[in-house]
């Protein structure tokens, strides 16, 4: 049950909380257990068609040709949608965040459009859309898909990420030919470096390697993706949905149907379970443009077959961590390189591998850090958002690690992350000081709940003392920096001003943890080695004095920004 | 051609023109209009679209509506009575028992089926009764807790 430790960081805030510790009821509670609340299915129309769309059953084929003749005149048979009905058939859905001509290049930031809605001449997943029905009952749109023939060239089909980046790999989507996400436009994967691992291995007492594998795992939502397109006044359409981003999926229907945003009404946020599952708008865009072709309101919801087989999942990663780890318990080395499975399209998938990277290596203050992470194109599914997606498998594989680490150096498991955790005034491998730290802590009252004897030294120490740049093995070059970083440039020439030397305060928020007058070291097993790093006199900190409120302890990769 | 039938709906005479083939489910949320039933899977494994015929609970997804001919069923649409919330309700709220609230309906007459049958259940009884019903989002204790405090409740009501 929920208890809140008000004994730890105590002087840290008033708790003058209102709302937290409060039980309260959930606003729309009362709609969900009188069977009221408004799911986008309870809708009802007179003259509601449905909209069933003909899926590959091949992961990789060319489509040689489509015979929809007989299915054309199926009786309920109201409109068929092909490839060439679809507006703007090629789109990526992050282009709407940070797309071409946003500074980042032709690719944008996130990605080119690389996805069709009804893919015409190759498929490259089994379950992507190939034609529309529009029938005037679902049993009506089903018959007449069975009508439908597709001719199919079946094509040789990658479905592992390291067999995908091997030369001479089946290529999957057109528009990353290597299968693997470029970012920028030039650079085939994302790395982290910081310190040298090369001199952190050779200083290591043990190397430890470990391969970690995670499967794509569906959402399952009890309530499937699906919406209802309904003709308004003016052009416009009112869509009634089940999707967790109202407004991103208003702007990406917008796009493939070359329609205004104001031309669309989004009607949801009844949502009968998402966990990342109903972002990719999977249904709105063809529900709309079928709204479109008919004049009548169009439901278009997938069965559960279709829900695991199209949905989109959290994508399988694969993951190889290497250690070196000192036997006082150290962690002074650790290599990670890891592949993110896109399946077939970008979707969210170049965003997760910027996050996964974003994570290493884990909570813990590690001199020498390299990583190196891929986003892979296979024949599998699109891979899309689910609870932490990018950090969910690596934190996974990082603390299965952590745990092999402890136990091959003869160290308990909850002793030996207590010893490697942030603390304050850490530097970590993105180079931004670690603040308001608390594994230490959450640790110590995890052994506390479970009976975990930790030694008194572990069960003494804090977040707040210990910590310092030069634990992380390199000196502190963002908190005191000592050169204004901003470029000076002279109105004639250009020319770099001299490099004087402009001390910056460092940038505390209120809610911040004063930095300790006398940073102390961790004093781990018996006897630490001398450490090859002296710690520096404290440095006089002019931050405030314990925070004003009980502002939650986050601090995110971005930095101090609260989110 | 379609089929006329009657049955008993939350305890009003109901009749329907269903076609041959049509499930429970659909008869009742797009014949009849009671559109507390929900569908999941449409396959019978998730249990989201639970009803009582005559007072069992049954799948209404793969149910034959034919069959239901002259037959007694409830859905959630008839647990309150007025603005009075059935216990079940009121304890799934109270216990936090819903978050999406989608298989809630289905969860409530799952639950209500063994309340009817067996005032005073174990925790064992309840994890029984609710075995057949998938819940995505809170996990299952809250609802297991809210049917144990209902049927306290009802006990309390009933002495």
């Amino acid at each position: 049950m929920l208890e809140f430790r008000k004994d730890i960081f105590a002087d840290e805030r008033d708790d003058n909380l209102i709302e937290i510790g409060q039980p309260t009821a959930r606003q729309d509670i009362l709609g969900h257990v009188t069977g009221t609340s408004p799911f986008y299915d309870d809708r009802r129309f007179a003259d509601l068609l449905h909209l069933k769309v003909l899926r590959s059953p091949h992961p990789h084929a060319r489509i040689r040709s489509i015979d929809d003749s007989a299915a054309a005149r199926a009786p309920g048979v109201k409109r068929i949608i092909r490839a060439a009905d679809v507006p703007v058939n090629l789109n990526t859905m992050l282009s709407l965040m940070a797309g071409a001509g946003a500074g980042y290049g032709a690719a944008g930031q996130w990605g080119k459009d690389d996805e069709p809605s009804l893919a015409s001449d190759v498929v490259r997943y089994k379950g992507e859309p190939i034609l529309g029905i529009v029938a005037t009952s679902e049993r009506a749109a089903l018959e007449a898909l069975a009508m439908v023939r597709v001719s199919y060239d079946p094509l040789p089909a990658v479905f592992d990420v390291e067999e995908a980046l091997k030369p001479g790999a089946v290529s999957v989507n057109p528009a990353y030919p290597k299968n693997a996400f470029e970012y920028y436009g030039k650079y085939d994967h994302q790395k982290l470096r910081f310190g040298d691992i090369d001199a952190g291995f050779a200083q290591a007492d043990l190397v430890l390697e470990g391969r970690y594998q995670m499967s794509p795992i569906e959402h399952a939502p009890t309530e499937t993706n699906g919406s209802i397109a309904v003709p308004d006044t003016n052009g416009r359409f009112i869509v009634y949905t089940s999707t967790q981003a109202l407004f991103f999926s208003l702007d990406t229907a917008a796009k493939i149907n070359a329609m205004q945003a104001n031309q669309l009404h989004f009607i949801g946020g009844t949502v009968g379970g998402g966990f990342g599952g109903k972002v990719d708008t999977l249904t709105e865009p063809l529900a709309i443009l079928a709204a479109r072709l008919t004049g009548a309101p169009v439901r278009y919801r997938l069965d559960r077959h279709e829900e695991m087989q199209f949905g989109s999942p959290r994508g399988a990663e694969r993951i190889y961590i290497k250690d070196g780890i000192m036997k006082d318990g150290r962690v002074v080395a650790r290599q990670v390189r890891a592949y993110f499975d896109s399946g077939a399209y970008t979707r969210l998938s170049s965003y997760a591998v910027v996050k996964c990277t974003a994570h290493i290596p884990g909570p813990y203050t590690i001199p020498n850090v390299h990583a190196d992470v891929y986003c892979v194109f296979t024949n599998r599914t699109p891979a899309t958002a689910m609870r932490g997606f990018g950090v969910t498998a690596l934190d996974f594989a990082l603390e299965c690690q952590m745990d092999k680490d402890a136990i091959a150096i003869g160290m308990d498991p909850l002793e030996f992350r207590i010893l490697n955790a942030y603390r304050d005034g850490d530097m970590k491998a993105h180079r931004r000081e670690a603040k308001n730290c608390a594994l230490v802590e959450c640790a110590q009252v995890a052994a506390e709940k479970a009976n975990w004897p930790l030694r008194d030294q572990f069960r003494r120490m804090s977040s707040r003392e210990g910590g310092s740049p030069e634990r992380g093995g390199i000196a502190d070059r963002t908190r005191t920096p000592a050169v204004s970083r901003a470029p000076a440039h002279t109105s004639a020439g250009r020319t770099r001003a001299p490099s004087v030397p402009t001390p910056v305060a460092p940038q505390r928020m209120a809610y911040e943890r004063p930095a300790p007058a006398t940073p102390v070291r961790p004093a781990p097993a018996q006897q630490q080695p001398a450490s090859r790093h002296v710690p520096p006199p404290a440095a006089p900190t002019s931050a405030p004095a314990g925070s004003t409120h009980g502002a939650p302890r986050f601090s995110s990769v971005f930095g101090t920004r609260r989110r | 051609m379609k089929t006329p039938i009657q049955f008993i709906l939350n305890g009003e005479e109901t009749a329907a023109f269903v076609e041959s083939g049509s499930n429970l489910l659909d008869t009742l949320r797009e014949s009849v209009g009671d559109l507390s039933v929900k569908g999941g899977c449409w396959q019978g494994t998730c249990g989201t679209c639970t009803v009582l015929i005559d007072g069992a609970p049954r799948l209404s997804c793969v149910t034959l509506a034919e069959t239901c001919a002259g037959k007694s069923i409830e859905t959630t649409a008839g647990l309150r009575s007025g603005a009075d919330l059935h216990p079940l309700q009121a304890a799934f709220m109270e216990r936090f028992a819903a978050q999406c609230g989608y298989c809630t309906p289905g969860m409530l007459m799952a639950a209500k089926a063994l309340l009817d049958r067996n005032p005073n259940p174990t925790r064992a009884d309840v994890v029984d009764a609710i075995c057949g019903n998938i819940c995505r989002c809170t996990g299952y204790e809250p609802i297991i807790d809210a049917v144990l405090d209902a049927a306290r409740g009802e006990a309390r009501r009933r002495a």
